[in-house]
């Protein structure tokens, strides 16, 4: 009997920072210009130290205002699409469970959509505008993860292949919509439909916005994880949980909204990039257990990585010219998720 | 276990019908029905039984005649459309979910696991309701985790994963899990469906040790006549959503009764200890 402890907790957390920083540095090193180790170790320390100004070198320019913002980016995405993964399977019983697959990613592009346009309607400040697309991109995920919900849900249980159907078929829908969107009503700061439909982490959004998806998701992270225990017993079934102690319609209502607001934001600066919420848990689950007070954390520093690394692929494999990171994630995620639904049906 | 306790008391214009009840069903009744303008599909005439501390009650009955409705009702799980239960003058289906895990434990059919544990991870489960939200387990969650294992004869189950044990011993350890709740109700939904008569006695050799010596009152819904007559201080008898029946197993084991209820004919005998036995017979 080994129960999980604080300290066996940081242990792996810290060993899975480590792994990030790694990946971090080695990703800042890669692109269409080469940067040498000594030149990014100097660059960084002037950064942290606030001297940014002292930055001479056009490579340096490079490192600190294009590739380190991009990589922040990813880290925030990653954690996020993944942490939201991971509830979303632990709550609907059902791993097979990501952003992506129910459609929730697709419900958000089309709220933050729908928002950006209405925006060019209100000519807002320039300060103002863009933090309307998270809260449309929420509304969005929310109203998604309802309907897929409901439609799952038969008899007062929730059936796990009608659910997972119903998410697909929403997805698809939801995607035609994107599509008959941008092809009728673009124009303006509209970005295009790829980014919307497969992800991208290529063009930085606007500092508030930044700001806002930072702080907002770990609010929402943190409010997940405070259920981390619940959703353990979730595992068993909303009835059997109820039974051990677990007030069900809260933890419900936490951890929707909480994952909702992950996924909308995640959305809302990097388009739906698709199976890091499926992929990142099952392999944290394959390395540490499914004690979601290890899991949940863990999957945040998992997600990381995995964004981090498929960013830096997707913008050297073809350089100077990049593919969206959507596309990396599908190429390795479509097929595990096809493995997984094997494994499963046998 | 000293438990703050956040519902408010009974007030004084409920009367205990028996004060050393520690369950008390008093004309409890439930009406399933789809919509308030249909038929009900179901109905749970009121009903009214107690039990003590240290007593082992079954609800006996064919299938649709109302065990799990009266289960539920009994666990909290659904509210009585009339009259009340009260667990320690508390209705059980007011208690918040914490409190009430702290008090009742249900031992259910197994549930699939969506992700397998590790036996001692699912008996720590149990201590869930004693936890605060974001603490781990304590040194004493864990010894009375290993303590209830070890109560079910299923101490070296502990490292086993959940998906590769026996259904017997898969029931050994769901019922650790419940006694590491450290209730004062232990209910149990049909526990000797999947398991062999080896595992069915020794399950009720348990349970009967752990009642005397834990003082839990165990209610244990079931269809299995004998396993009933040997083992149970009330019965509870119920047919078609009414309850026929309450009282030891001697006075309801009468042969029309039984006969009438489950459509089968049988006879009935008393052994040198007093309890029923039934023999089914033939229907030719």
């Amino acid at each position: 009997m080994r129960p999980l402890t604080l300290g066996r907790l940081l242990l792996r957390c810290s060993v899975l920072a480590l792994i990030l920083f790694v990946v971090v540095v080695i990703a800042l090193k890669l692109g269409a210009v080469q940067v040498s180790l000594y030149g990014l170790g100097r660059d960084l320390v002037r950064v942290l130290l606030g001297q940014s100004s002292a930055i001479s070198s056009d490579y340096g320019m490079i490192v600190v205002d294009i590739r380190l913002p991009r990589i922040l980016l990813a880290i925030v995405v990653g954690a996020s699409l993944s942490v939201a993964g991971a509830s979303f399977q632990a709550l609907l019983r059902n791993p097979l469970a990501d952003p992506y697959v129910l459609g929730v990613s697709s419900g958000a592009a089309v709220g933050a959509i729908l928002a950006l346009m209405l925006e060019n309607q209100l000519s807002l400040s320039p300060e103002f505008a863009g933090l309307i697309t998270p809260f449309g991109a929420f509304l969005g995920a929310a109203i998604t993860i309802s309907g897929v919900y409901l439609l799952g849900h038969r008899e007062g249980q929730i059936d796990s292949n009608t659910l997972l159907l119903g998410g697909v078929i929403t997805m698809s829908f939801l995607q035609a919509i994107i599509t008959f969107l941008m092809s009728t009503l673009a124009g303006g700061n509209l970005r295009g439909a790829s980014f919307w439909l497969m992800g991208s982490l290529s063009t930085l959004p606007p500092r508030s916005l930044l700001y806002l998806v930072g702080i907002g998701s770990l609010v929402a992270a943190g409010a997940i994880y405070t259920t981390a225990s619940d959703l353990n017993l979730l595992l068993a079934g909303e009835r059997e949980a109820t039974h051990l102690g677990v007030d069900v319609p809260r933890v419900r209502v936490v951890v929707y909204v909480a994952a909702s607001i992950l996924t909308a934001f995640a959305v809302s600066v990097s388009g739906s990039i698709g199976y890091v919420g499926l992929l990142v848990p099952h392999a944290m689950r394959l390395l540490f257990g499914s004690d979601h007070r290890m899991l949940l954390p863990t999957s945040a520093f998992g997600g990381a990585i995995a964004v981090v690394i498929a960013d830096t692929i997707a913008r050297t494999i073809v350089a100077p010219s990049e593919i969206s990171v959507g596309a990396v994630t599908a190429l390795v995620g479509a097929p595990f998720f096809i493995y997984l639904l094997r494994r499963r049906l046998s | 276990m000293s438990t703050p306790l956040r519902t408010p008391m009974p007030s004084a214009d409920q009367p205990r019908l028996n004060p050393d009840a520690r369950l008390s069903v008093e004309q409890a009744s439930y009406v399933y029905a789809p919509n308030p303008s249909q038929a009900p599909l179901f109905t749970l005439e009121a009903l009214s039984f107690q039990a003590k501390p240290g007593e082992i009650v079954a609800i006996l009955g064919p299938n649709a005649s109302g065990k799990s409705t009266l289960l539920k009702l009994i666990s909290g799980a659904l509210e009585p459309l009339s009259g009340r239960v009260f667990l320690s003058g508390f209705a059980t289906h007011a208690l918040p979910p914490k409190i009430r895990a702290q008090r009742i434990a249900l031992v259910q059919q197994e549930s699939r696991l969506l992700f397998p544990s590790r036996a001692w991870e699912f008996v720590l489960q149990g201590r869930h309701a004693y936890n605060r939200r974001m603490h781990f387990e304590s040194e004493e969650d864990v010894n009375i985790a290993r303590n209830a294992l070890a109560q079910v004869g299923a101490t070296h189950l502990s490292d086993r994963w959940m998906d590769q044990i026996s259904g017997g011993e898969k029931q050994r350890v769901i019922l650790a899990r419940a006694l590491a709740q450290q209730p004062l109700l232990l209910l149990l939904d049909e526990p000797t469906l999947h398991l062999d008569i080896g595992a069915q006695v020794d399950l009720l050799d348990s349970l009967r040790h752990l009642a005397a010596v834990n003082r839990y009152t165990v209610i244990v819904v079931t269809h299995e006549l004998n396993l009933v007559g040997e083992y149970a201080d009330q019965v509870v008898l119920l047919q078609k959503g009414k309850c026929l029946r309450v009282g030891s197993p001697a006075s309801v084991y009468q042969r029309e009764l039984l006969e009438q209820v489950f459509q089968a004919p049988l006879t009935v005998e008393m052994t040198v200890a007093g309890r029923p036995r039934v023999t089914l017979l033939g229907k030719t």
